[in-house]
């Protein structure tokens, strides 16, 4: 086995079968979720912000999709938790890249980004952090009607 | 007739990728639905026209251009021999079959449908003959029907009575095989009910033009649109068939050179058939390419291709089948083209696909651009393996293996 596969099926696979910050908030401060078309993969994230209103003191996901998308949510509950909002709407991707440790094809890196576009749009939304523009399409479908 | 036969093994020997080795292996390309790989036939004789032949077409009195030209306009005829199709004038170049289907729905849909009118998809349709009919049928105010399928991803013929009660059935649209079940579909059946209703009968024949034998007045359709890298020639170059009748009657879909008459600052005419939709300078060696490709599947023999690839599918129908969890949709193997789509329980199409890439196997993952399809599936995306005149037995036994590697991860 190569060291690859060794990795994704120790990093990868440990978040995907045992996912932290499982789960949404019943009455969340922040709120959004997001698609990835290519292949389906869905996240929701919900906040719960601490006394300053500021931190982020729980974090809750729920999804479905491929092992990348799911396992990278995962961790970045764990990356941003305690975090200021406005720090975390600035985190750049590579952070949370370097958790999962493994090298993406640019398909699979849009699995593994979008729990943090998705975390994004909520912060966004919740306190008006900014957001660039790579992530302004999330969620948004093609509408006819 | 005696059954042709094609050697797999002897046919690898003209494609240059599976000289390529990775770990002592080659690809195992088992995503042919997607695209092809280009034998040295087309890619020598492409470079040999634009060596030697190359120049913009029909409008130059030189040599070099009457040489692009002929070259060109030689294509047209072999695709015309390909679909058996009444005239050379009936045949359109375009960007592939996609460009073919957007130019029925607008120059057709737009001047023809209304009110009152229904255009009528299918459930397994390709998104480039679904989207674009949904787009145009809202523009319109037509009604927009499905035809269902079955649990084996088989036309619900029985749904047609209902649907011809909503409206003025204008359109019917049907791949002739799907892209991601390979389920061969009844277009001939289609199109008479069309006919009866008045309706036109349009043909995506993009995942059938390469595997079998395409007729376009056996089929009696009135349109057929295929794409050239599916069937071993270079990527950006299409056909569209269409019945004369109704070529004449349509407004052009690009405006520009090449497709006019006459042009004066009040007035535009447009040119005769085909070169009213032919605007701008056409992909001229890419359809060079497109024609030698045709000749040289139609050399191998589309029996043939027919054959192999149906052993390749049942063959691995079979054994995808002994692979515990592993769920196989579609229609039997003697109602398919050589395309398998399956979900391995448990494990996303895409990790399936990474894993796969690992042993070197290429197969798609995803939703295979059939939305509606997966929805009605029930499934988010489907992991497919697709077959061609080149794939091998070994190709099958490695994506089994493969498949064990997947499953011994996510275990």
């Amino acid at each position: 086995m190569s060291e690859l596969e060794q990795m994704y099926r120790e990093v990868i696979l440990d978040h995907y079968k045992s996912p932290r910050g499982h789960g949404l908030h019943e009455h969340p401060d922040a709120q959004a979720e997001g698609q990835n078309p290519l292949c389906g993969d869905e996240v929701t994230i919900t906040v719960k912000f601490g006394e300053d209103g500021e931190t982020i003191d729980s974090i809750g996901f729920d999804g479905r999709g491929c092992a990348i998308s799911q396992a990278a949510t995962s961790m970045l509950t764990e990356l941003v938790k305690g975090r200021k909002a406005a720090d975390v709407a600035a985190l750049p991707k590579e952070e949370l890249l370097e958790e999962i440790g493994i090298p993406l094809t640019p398909i699979r890196l849009k699995c593994a980004i979008l729990g943090l576009g998705v975390l994004k749009v909520a912060l966004h939304k919740a306190k008006g952090t900014p957001l660039p523009p790579e992530w302004q399409n999330l969620g948004d479908d093609l509408h006819f009607d | 007739m005696t059954t042709q036969r094609l050697d797999a093994q002897k046919l690898r020997a003209d494609f240059a990728v599976f000289e390529e080795l990775t770990n002592g292996r080659p690809v195992a390309y088992l995503d042919s639905a997607s695209s092809t790989q280009k034998p040295r036939q087309v890619l020598d004789a492409m470079r040999e026209f634009y060596e030697h032949s190359y120049a913009n077409v029909h409008r130059g009195v030189y040599t070099l251009a009457e040489r692009a030209t002929a070259g060109y306009e030689g294509a047209r005829e072999k695709v015309r021999a390909y679909i058996n199709a009444p005239s050379n004038r009936e045949v359109i170049f375009t960007r592939g079959a996609t460009e073919a289907l957007n130019l029925i729905a607008y120059s057709w849909g737009l001047e023809n449908l209304g009110p009152g009118d229904v255009v009528v998809i299918t459930e397994l349709e390709h998104h480039a003959n679904f989207v674009p009919w949904q787009f145009i049928a809202k523009k319109t105010g037509a009604q927009f029907a499905h035809i269902p399928i079955d649990d084996y991803g088989e036309l619900q013929l029985d749904a047609l009575d209902e649907i011809a009660t909503r409206g003025n059935v204008k359109v019917v649209a049907n791949n002739l095989v799907s892209n991601t079940l390979g389920t061969i579909n009844p277009v001939e059946k289609l199109a008479v009910w069309a006919h009866e209703q008045g309706a036109i009968m349009v043909v995506d024949a993009a995942q059938a033009a390469p595997h079998r034998h395409i007729d376009v007045q056996a089929l009696g359709c009135d349109f057929l649109a295929f794409s050239s890298h599916k069937v071993c020639g270079p990527s950006g170059v299409g056909a569209l068939w269409g019945r004369r009748e109704l070529l004449e009657e349509m407004q052009p879909f690009n405006l520009g050179g090449e497709m006019i008459r006459s042009v004066a600052l009040d007035r535009t005419s447009w040119n005769e058939l085909p070169y009213k939709f032919e605007a701008g300078t056409p992909a001229i060696a890419e359809a060079y390419g497109f024609g030698v490709a045709l000749d040289y599947v139609s050399e191998i023999g589309l029996d043939a291709i027919e054959a192999h690839e149906h052993e390749l599918v049942v063959t691995a129908m079979d054994r995808l089948g002994e692979i515990p969890g592993l769920r196989i949709f579609g229609p039997p193997a003697e109602r398919r083209t050589g395309i398998v789509s399956f979900e391995l329980e448990g494990v996303h199409p895409h990790d399936v696909a990474q894993i796969l890439n690992w042993e070197g196997v290429a197969v798609r993952a995803g939703h295979h651009c059939t939305q509606p399809l997966m929805t009605r599936l029930g499934v988010a995306a489907t992991t497919r393996a697709s077959f061609y005149l080149y794939t091998i037995e070994e190709d099958i036994d490695r994506l089994i293996d493969g498949l064990l590697k997947v499953k011994e991860t996510f275990a």
